[in-house]
């Protein structure tokens, strides 16, 4: 017991004793979402491309940082309610005799399916792909949108 | 060639710079992934900026450093409601230090699809000139 108030450690609650650091996972929460507000870039599905999903009370707009890869090699599907993407990103080599100093940039094949919140019209979707960012809007089905109800 | 075509892509997070000298202006700062390679005659700098419109890129060359920064356009209109936020968008920046001598006049950017393709030619190395004289 002196050791504990010597240093200062805080009282657990012998009860549970997972409450401290359910607490401080709260806390720590709520600081991030104060830094950002709602958007948390960092936690994601692990799976290439990332995503920023955004909505309105008529569409989705799902997009996607793309560089580099053109619109033949990508390929945009609407099942359900899950779009998927896939593609590849090619780096052709260079021509000529190079010598390299840094090669970050990688190419490779890609493929993720996002699960979309509510129900999506396939037939309205529309993806376009400006200045290497992929853009894909997706109508709402009709039931999904939300509707407004008149007080009689 | 071939085993770049089997591999699969992974996630890389945008690197975010903690303090790029001086900013005006309040938001985020990644990093783009660049490729720098050279041949006799020029050095080559591919760099991917998605998002980032020719207006809003800028090429700065002076005292051998390169300094390049991107602004990427807003991301969408402000009617809509974020469901699910993985990236950020913002500002692009880096810098580096050259130690070939460029030729400036003959510098050549192009910016295709989010990547900057960014044509360092070296000054040419004073050609050899022979000289006759003549007999008076």
């Amino acid at each position: 017991m002196i050791y504990r108030r010597m240093f200062g450690i805080p009282n657990w609650n012998v009860r549970s004793p997972f409450s401290e650091l359910e607490r401080m996972r709260r806390q720590m929460g709520d600081l991030l979402e104060r830094v950002y507000e709602n958007a948390l870039p960092g936690l994601h599905a692990g799976v290439f491309p990332t995503i920023n999903l955004t909505e309105d009370p008529e569409m989705y707009y799902l997009r996607a940082e793309l560089p580099g890869i053109s619109a033949g090699d990508l390929d945009v599907q609407a099942t359900g309610n899950k779009m998927s993407l896939s593609g590849e990103r090619k780096i052709p080599s260079e021509k000529g005799d190079v010598q390299y100093h840094r090669r970050e940039r990688e190419a490779g094949k890609f493929s993720r399916v996002i699960n979309l919140p509510g129900d999506i019209d396939p037939e309205g979707v529309k993806a376009s792909l400006a200045d290497g960012i992929l853009e894909v809007r997706v109508p709402k089905a009709e039931k999904a949108k939300p509707r407004q109800i008149t007080i009689a | 060639m071939t085993d770049a075509e089997a591999k699969e892509l992974k996630v890389r997070e945008k690197q975010e710079l903690a303090a790029p000298g001086e900013q005006t202006r309040p938001g985020a700062v990644y990093t783009p992934d660049v490729d720098i390679f050279e041949s006799d005659t020029e050095i080559t700098l591919l760099a991917d900026m998605p998002g980032v419109k020719t207006e809003k890129l800028n090429i700065d060359l002076r005292d051998d450093v390169l300094t390049l920064t991107g602004e990427a356009g807003s991301d969408g209109e402000s009617s809509e409601v974020p469901v699910v936020i993985e990236y950020g968008v913002g500002k692009f920046y880096r810098q580096f230090t050259l130690s070939e001598v460029i030729d400036q006049a003959k510098i050549m950017a192009e910016l295709k699809d989010g990547v900057l393709r960014l044509t360092l030619p070296k000054v040419e190395k004073a050609a050899p000139r022979k000289i006759t004289v003549s007999a008076g």
